[in-house]
Formats: C-alpha cells, sequence, structure tokens
C-alpha cells in the first residue's frame, strides 16, 4: 500500500490544525468485496430468518420434526391470557411476546418466530424467502472466492490478517485497550491490531461455515457428498450450525460496526469506499 | 474523547448495526420487489444454475444415503393433506384399497393400469432414508416399493417422453394460487427422467414394513430421494408421461410450484 502523503514535525501547528497523515488503506477488491458481502449478508440473515419461521425449532441429529426433542424454539403458545410468543433454548424458557413466537404484523399479534421487521419479505412466504436466498448465496459464493483468491495472491491474507507471534502475545494488551475503548494511534493505526485480524479471519471462516452448512441441508449436495453429513454430525446438526454461525455473523456485523463509530465512523467508511485513511496522530 | 462521547458512539455503532438489519428491507423495499415479476425472474436464474450445478455433481446417479433400521424416526411427521376423505377415498380405505388402480399413460407404447396387489408381486426395492420437508424438518423412514423405472420400462417410454406427472387423489383447495392463475386444488407432481429412472425413486406402498397408512399417502406414495418432501406426491392413482408439463393445472409442474416453489427441489 502506498504510504505518506504528509507529514507534520510541529507540535504547535499539530495542536492547531492538523494537517493529517494520509495513506491508502484498502485495496480496490477488499473494498468491493465488503460492500458486496455486506449487502449480501443482509439479505441472507433476512431471507434466512423467514424461511426460519417456517419451521422455528432447531434439532441436533439426522432427523428432527415437531414430535422430536428440540434444542431451540421459537413458539406461539395458547395461554388464559392469550397467544403468547415462548422461547425455548435447552432447558430454560422465556417469554418472548412482541419478538419472538408472537410479534404484530399489520397491527395484528400474528404467530411468528421472527418478526416482519427482520424478515424479508417482511410477510411470512417460504417460496419467495428461498427465491432470495437462493439467488444471493450465488452471489455470496462468487464473491467470496473472488475476496479468498485475490486475498491469497495479493498476500493481504498471510501479511495483513495472519497474527504474527508478536501479535499473538498483544492478546491481553489488546482486549484491555479495546475494554478501554483506546484505539491504535500513528503507525500503530496503520496495520490491523490482533483483535481485528482474528475477527475479520474469524468472519471468513464463519461465512464458508455458513456455504458448507447451508448445502449440507441440500438433499441433491447429500447425495453428491453424503461424508459431509457424517462430518458435521447430521442435516438437523447442520441446520443448527448454521443458524448458530448466522447469529455469530450477525454479533459480528453489532461489534464491527461499533467500532467504527468508536474509531471515526466518517474516516473509517470513507477509506472503504475510497481506500484513503487519515491516520490519527500519535497525540490528540 | 470524553467518556459521554464514546457511550454516545457505542450506542449509536449499536442501534445503527440494529437499524441496518432491521431497516435493511424497508431501504430497498424488499417487499415491493418480492412481488415484481421482473425481480422474479432475475432471482429465478439462480434455479437455473442450481440445477444445472446439481446435475454435473448427480451426473453419475448417485444414491441418497440409506439409513439403519435403528436411524427410523420414531414419529415419522406427516404434512399437506392428512387424509384426502371424500366419498370415493373414504370406500377405497373402507375396502382396504382392493379396488385401487394405477393408470400410467402419456408417452408410453403400453399403457398399465394396475392394482396394488399387482404392484406388490412385481420385484421390490426396500429403501430407509431420511426426507427433508422444504420448511426445515426431517424424519427417516423406510420404505419399500416399486422402482419407477421398471414400470415405464413396462410401459415403453415413446420419443418426446421427458417429465413423468404424477396426479394424487388429495386436494388441497384451501391454498390459493398464485400469480392470479388459478389452479385447481389437486395435488399433482412432476419430476424429469434423471429423476424417474433413478434406482431409489419408487412407487412405495410400505412404511416401516406395514401398508402406508392415510396420513402417509395410502395406498401409494412417490419417493423422490434426492429432492424435498413436496416432490413426493402421495395417494399416487394416476401417471402420465409428457413431453412438456406447461398444459397440466397451472403450468409450473406442481401443486406447490404453481403457488410459487420451485420446480427442481434438490435445494
Amino acid at each position: 500500500m502506498t504510504a505518506a502523503t504528509e507529514t507534520v514535525s510541529d507540535t504547535e501547528k499539530r495542536r492547531t490544525r492538523t494537517p493529517r497523515e494520509v495513506i491508502h488503506r484498502h485495496a480496490w477488491p477488499v473494498r468491493l468485496t465488503h460492500w458486496v458481502n455486506a449487502l449480501t449478508i443482509f439479505i441472507m440473515v433476512g431471507s434466512g430468518l423467514n424461511i426460519f419461521n417456517a419451521h422455528p425449532r432447531l434439532y441436533w441429529g439426522q432427523a428432527g420434526a415437531n414430535f422430536d426433542k428440540a434444542f431451540i424454539t421459537l413458539d406461539a403458545v395458547q395461554t388464559a391470557s392469550g397467544m403468547r410468543g415462548r422461547t425455548t433454548i435447552g432447558p430454560f424458557a422465556f417469554d418472548t411476546t412482541g419478538v419472538l413466537g408472537v410479534s404484530r404484523e399489520d397491527g395484528e399479534q400474528t404467530a411468528r418466530a421472527w418478526p416482519a421487521w427482520l424478515t424479508l419479505p417482511s410477510y411470512t412466504d417460504l417460496a419467495d424467502a428461498r427465491h432470495w436466498h437462493f439467488f444471493f448465496a450465488w452471489i455470496l459464493v462468487v464473491n467470496g472466492v473472488l475476496y479468498l483468491s485475490w486475498s491469497l495472491a495479493s498476500r493481504h491474507i498471510q501479511r495483513d490478517l495472519w497474527p504474527t507471534p508478536t501479535d499473538l502475545r498483544a492478546i491481553p494488551r489488546s482486549i484491555l485497550d479495546h475494554i478501554k475503548l483506546r484505539h491504535p494511534k500513528g503507525e500503530a493505526a496503520k496495520r490491523y491490531n490482533v483483535l481485528q485480524r482474528l475477527a475479520y479471519l474469524g468472519l471468513v471462516a464463519l461465512v464458508a461455515g455458513m456455504v458448507v452448512t447451508g448445502l449440507c441441508m441440500s438433499p441433491g449436495v447429500d447425495a453428491f457428498a453424503p461424508w459431509l453429513l457424517t462430518v458435521l454430525g447430521g442435516r438437523q446438526t447442520a441446520r443448527t450450525l448454521h443458524f448458530l454461525f448466522a447469529f455469530a455473523i450477525v454479533l459480528f456485523i453489532a461489534v464491527h460496526v461499533t467500532e467504527v463509530v468508536l474509531a471515526g465512523a466518517i474516516n473509517e467508511v470513507r477509506s472503504m469506499i475510497t481506500g484513503r485513511y487519515a491516520v490519527p496522530p500519535e497525540h490528540d | 474523547m470524553t467518556i459521554i462521547t464514546r457511550r454516545q458512539a457505542l450506542i449509536t455503532g449499536l442501534t445503527g448495526s440494529g437499524l441496518l438489519l432491521a431497516g435493511c428491507s424497508k431501504i430497498f423495499q424488499a417487499d415491493a420487489l418480492t412481488e415484481s415479476a421482473s425481480f422474479q425472474r432475475v432471482l429465478a436464474a439462480a434455479q437455473g444454475l442450481t440445477h444445472g450445478t446439481q446435475r454435473l455433481l448427480l451426473a453419475d446417479g448417485e444414491l441418497a444415503r440409506e439409513y439403519k433400521p435403528s436411524d427410523i424416526s420414531p414419529h415419522f411427521k406427516a404434512n399437506g393433506t392428512l387424509n384426502p376423505g371424500g366419498e370415493d377415498y373414504d370406500r377405497q380405505v373402507a375396502e382396504g384399497f382392493v379396488n385401487w388402480r394405477l393408470e400410467i399413460d402419456g408417452l408410453v407404447t403400453h399403457p398399465l393400469s394396475l392394482s396394488v396387489a399387482e404392484l406388490r408381486r412385481l420385484p421390490s426395492r426396500s429403501q430407509i432414508t431420511r426426507h427433508d420437508c422444504v420448511e426445515g424438518w426431517s424424519a427417516i423412514g423406510g420404505w419399500t416399493g416399486v422402482q419407477l423405472a421398471l414400470l415405464l420400462k413396462a410401459a415403453g417410454l415413446r420419443a418426446g417422453a421427458r417429465y413423468v406427472v404424477f396426479y394424487c387423489a388429495d386436494n388441497l383447495d384451501g391454498e390459493p394460487a398464485k400469480g392470479g392463475e388459478q389452479s385447481p386444488g389437486q395435488y399433482y407432481e412432476s419430476i424429469g427422467l434423471v429423476d424417474a429412472l433413478h434406482p431409489q425413486t419408487i412407487i412405495a406402498y410400505d412404511m416401516n414394513g406395514k401398508p402406508l397408512d392415510v396420513p402417509h399417502g395410502a395406498p401409494l406414495r412417490l419417493r423422490v430421494e434426492r429432492q424435498l418432501g413436496y416432490k413426493m406426491a402421495k395417494y399416487v392413482r394416476h401417471i402420465q408421461v409428457v413431453s412438456d408439463f406447461r398444459g397440466i393445472s397451472g403450468g409450473h409442474g406442481g401443486y406447490w410450484e404453481d403457488r410459487g416453489y420451485d420446480w427442481y427441489a434438490g435445494i
């Protein structure tokens, strides 16, 4: 990456008006695949939740349906006080009326696992949600393959993402920095810190995991590669993992967007659009 | 940065990502897009790609996984029609289906009409397979029946034969068809010849060692093990070999296909 267009030696000047050092932070393939991926993941999550609503129960193993013991359920139950949303995770049950199990749709309390404002389309329609999901699944895969091939060929992953031994030793300190919301400045801000590296590599692994567990739910792919199901422990396990990985991706997005805002939203977002990134000065 | 602005940043970030997720479908008018026919045609391009890819992957007639008797689900969920009812079907149930006929016609040289007893005398195939519903659940069951390939061979396929259509005794008329083209609620399905001639594609009469019960499709149902459950028509009484299914019912090759579901259900 090209660096250093402007530098300032005078501390006084820096205090008054700081002509910051601007670097070219993200290469265009990273920027392009980032935004395609961002849009695609939102669509995959929204349509995925709509698909989930068709059978809001998750199981472990090869098979699982209503009579079988579920690991997670997002059900609507009839009680003396009307229809309530009930979420169960293992042995724990929660009343989640209003959000999970039962929520408002067109002004009426409706039995639906995920609420209308989270699903794509907003109304429950398995056929339409599957159309969205399987179209954008191809985009996700093609985009992911392009990103990975470019990133490996250009050594972006090896150089910028793979943590060095020094990085790994710095994990405790980096955790402390993140908790204190202390962001790297100067030279340190020009490279990814160790938690960033692990988070981005983790995201790559999660998306790969989404694709594999997603394919495992296809009876056609299962006939082609039955060993995949053996490795994963069954079709319903694959479906449960698909959901849990998606949940982990949503968690990643929440932390990612929060960190972007904390580190300076305009500068960070600009660096992912134009590539230009103003390095935060050492002292402010 | 003071603590206050950090907290604000934190709140902005968290609510921002939440709103992004929630507002996503609103921002690009997902519901309106979904209902637009031209956008649906764009999305449908992926179906062809998926179908083509799976055809390549399954070019050697790979078998769906078969399970052990101990894997059989204690309760195999019955879905869709649980009892077709009606005077004719109820009488057939009472008679033990002795007068049920399976008609095989269309683009064949020798149309067939077979009773359940006649089907039972033909060579059979038994398989314990996993049934995956489009809704997401799965159940494992043992099936015994006649390979469809055997029946089609006996009937003799004529030139132009491309699809096999299954007409059923059940009517789900409660569900409206999509896009205005109302099709009658009679359940039907169709598969291509690749699946029709696949060794695991059978017209099943037994489930878990006993004659099929009414909720699971008595007396005859189709098993197409490399596709989803809605392809596996129950209460089958008529098999027709055709070159094209566009003129049949809603024109999309099946009851659920006429209501927006994909014709190829390998995913």
